[in-house]
């Protein structure tokens, strides 16, 4: 049952106003302490934005893609570590367990993670497994009730923060075809995370690297109970999770308009305006054109997204979902990179929110598959050739 | 001893909105306004809740207008409102009018207090409270507020500023007046008006807005609660605040001091 017009249009204005009056106010906080401070997590519990996409029989609120997308785009406004926070739960790491987890699985997992007890992450990338995903080598053995895992998981947003993991590994031969699923707590025994990753950007979102040694998972937790549907339920996560950082990169090219915008309209040079000069209106003119064309993408496909029965993969939704993802993302790149320049000097430095936007947005084109795996994605759609 | 308290959601359009007057000057231009509910409203429902949620009650939410108050009274029930009244009315109306229809609701509800907005943000007429509490009857608290800032632990922790007493039989109010605060005490039933800092009202959660939706809204109408909402009070002239001139620049300090003290008798 998806949410009515009428209570999203309340939901809509309501996180409006809390990203504007609370996320905006402490973004230089987070920025400084590299941490989004407790109090806020806790609001954001509060308000129910870890159940977003958990549909209401699971404690959630159930939106369906074009309003998660919309609600993507408003936190788009503010510090991307803000939505990180509740990312990897109503995305990439509740969505596995939801799409193909068994009813006990989802009954046992979704209502914690729905709340923000549970906070869940994806851990599919290892450091010889990046875009070749099916490449990865971390091995389940079973072993009685148990399998035992043992390997290396590169990258993982929200580790620190995790009480469990949507887990790929490999319980059978080579390929995609040997791999599984599994949720995996954090606090079981020979569960350890690396160091935190120091990163270009995004200060306040939690990487590191999840090592696995002779973890012995309960067998009850192989998501949906067969082997080898893993790398399936991971790549059905990932079309989600690629329309949601579309409309996410759409948001922040918007409020890297309002901000170039507002400075364009502000600063002044050879006596007037620098909004002024049309070469000045010209970038502005671009970025605005290009956040149109790719928020129109994001908002057609993920209609397209909805109306296909849930659950279900449907390659011509992927293939869109791989263009929104390669579009916007790079989208947003253009678009933060002309709002330094508008910008000048003082968009080089650390008091102007472009110089932290123009780092922040670089990593969009890099996780959830890069920009040339979307390529990839496409260009084998299109050409008909058989992906793996 | 628990409450039942009855607070108002007037739709107004939402200040972010750009307001223009009409060709007519006596309205504004209604087309891509925004509306929300009243922010002193807001306030006063959100110390309804934290009195009910502290002595135990119920919180009733009115609005009076066309079938897009439900959007206001929604809002009110996603922050935690028990349930709402609607009274039904497509055309003009005025403060006279409004007060007489909540009477008659107070009058069915039989609410311990009423805390309305001491004004909506729209014309800020300011007058429906007053006229209420009169008609009742009751006494009235209006203007009220509090001694601890927006930013203090009491605030975080949600504590209602309007006071109930042991005996459950009065409450104490904060009142700002020029300059300082001044405490009254009314014998309940009682009415109350919001100031800005009363308090911070709560953002209404998800989980709210769903359980919103299954919150009943009764419908009634001007006539049948028996009130004649014949318009006394009309607008005649509706004019924008003036242009703002445009400043000037000065060559140096000395310049802006002499003109501070000369010109704007500023020093
Ligand atoms: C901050 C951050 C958070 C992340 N969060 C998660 C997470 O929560 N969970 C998770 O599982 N992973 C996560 N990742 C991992 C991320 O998805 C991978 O980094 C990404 O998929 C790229 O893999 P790689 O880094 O190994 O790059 P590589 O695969 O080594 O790619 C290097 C370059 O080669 C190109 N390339 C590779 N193969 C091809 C090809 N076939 N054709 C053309 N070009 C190719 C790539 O496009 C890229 O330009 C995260 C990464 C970062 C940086």
């Amino acid at each position: 049952m998806a949410l009515d017009a009428e209570s999203f249009e309340l939901l809509q204005s309501t996180l409006r106003r809390f990203i504007r009056e609370r996320l905006v106010p402490a973004e230089d906080v987070v920025e400084e302490t590299d941490e989004v401070p407790v109090a806020l997590v806790e609001e954001m519990k509060g308000l129910g934005l870890f159940g977003l996409s958990i549909p209401q029989d699971y404690g959630g609120i159930g939106l369906t893609m074009a309003q998660e997308a919309q609600v993507a785009w408003e936190f788009g406004h503010t510090a991307l570590a803000f939505r990180s926070v509740f990312g990897t739960n109503v995305g990439i790491g509740s969505q596995g367990v939801l799409m193909d987890g068994t009813e006990a699985q989802k009954r046992e997992f979704l209502p914690k993670v729905a709340t923000g007890e549970l906070v869940m992450s994806f851990a599919l990338t290892e450091p010889d497994a990046g875009s070749d995903a099916a490449a990865l080598t971390t091995k389940a053995v079973r072993d009685g009730d148990d399998y035992v895992l043992t390997g290396a998981k590169r990258f993982i947003t929200n580790a620190s923060r995790a009480g469990a993991f949507t887990l790929m590994a490999r319980t059978g031969g080579p390929g995609p075809s040997g791999i599984s699923a599994f949720i995996v707590p954090s606090k079981l025994a020979g569960v350890s995370l690396g160091k935190p990753d120091h990163k270009m950007g995004q200060r306040g979102t939690k990487t590191c690297d999840v090592l696995l040694e002779d973890v012995r998972v309960p067998a009850r937790n192989l998501i949906g109970g067969v082997e080898g549907q893993g790398f399936k339920t991971a790549m059905k996560v990932l079309d989600r999770g690629r329309l949601h950082l579309s409309a996410l990169s759409c948001g922040v090219a918007q409020r890297v308009v309002n901000e170039a915008v507002a400075y364009a309209r502000s600063r002044k040079q050879f006596g007037q305006r620098i909004g002024d000069f049309q070469l000045v209106q010209a970038m502005l003119a671009d970025s605005q054109a290009e956040l149109y064309a790719g928020w129109s993408m994001v908002q057609d496909c993920a209609r397209r997204y909805d109306a296909k029965p849930p659950g279900a993969s449907d390659p011509d939704v992927s293939m869109r979902a791989s263009c929104c993802k390669l579009f916007c993302t790079e989208m947003v790149g253009r678009v933060a990179d002309r709002g330094v320049q508008v910008h000048g000097g003082a968009g080089y430095v650390r008091e102007t929110k472009v110089e932290r936007l123009y780092r922040d947005v670089r990593l969009l084109r890099l996780y959830e598959g890069t920009s040339q795996i979307q390529q990839l994605i496409i260009g084998r759609a299109l050409v008909g050739r058989d992906a793996g | 001893m628990p409450l039942k308290i009855l607070v108002t959601a007037k739709r107004v359009e939402d200040s972010e909105s750009k307001i223009k007057v009409d060709a007519a000057g006596t309205g504004i231009v209604k087309e891509g306004l925004k509306y929300k509910i009243n922010p002193f409203d807001e306030i006063g429902v959100e110390e309804a809740l934290r009195l009910v949620a502290k002595h135990g009650g119920e919180v009733v939410v009115v609005s009076v207008g066309t079938k897009d108050v439900h959007e206001q009274l929604r809002h009110a029930l996603a922050m935690g409102a028990n349930k709402a009244v609607w009274v039904h009315h497509d055309g003009p109306i005025d403060q006279l009018g409004i007060a007489g229809c909540l009477q008659k609701v107070v009058e069915k509800e039989k609410p311990d207090l009423c805390i309305l907005g001491k004004q909506a943000i729209d014309d800020d007429q300011g007058q429906v409270g007053q006229y209420l509490a009169e008609w009742l009857g009751w006494a009235q608290a209006t203007f009220a507020s509090k001694e601890e800032s927006l930013e203090s632990e009491a605030e975080k922790a949600k504590t209602p500023a309007i006071q109930l007493a042991a005996d459950g039989k009065s409450i104490t109010v904060i009142r700002e007046v020029d300059g300082g605060l001044l405490t009254v005490s009314s014998p309940l039933p009682a009415v109350a008006t919001t100031e800005l800092r009363l308090n911070q009202p709560r953002y209404a959660s998800l989980p709210g807005i769903m359980k919103a939706k299954s919150k009943p809204i009764e419908e009634l109408t001007p006539a049948g609660l028996g009130v004649d909402v014949g318009v006394k009070l009309t607008v005649t002239k509706l004019a924008p605040p003036p242009a703002r001139k445009a400043g000037i620049k000065v060559p140096d300090v000395a310049t802006l001091v002499d003109k501070l003290k000369n010109e704007a008798k500023a020093l």
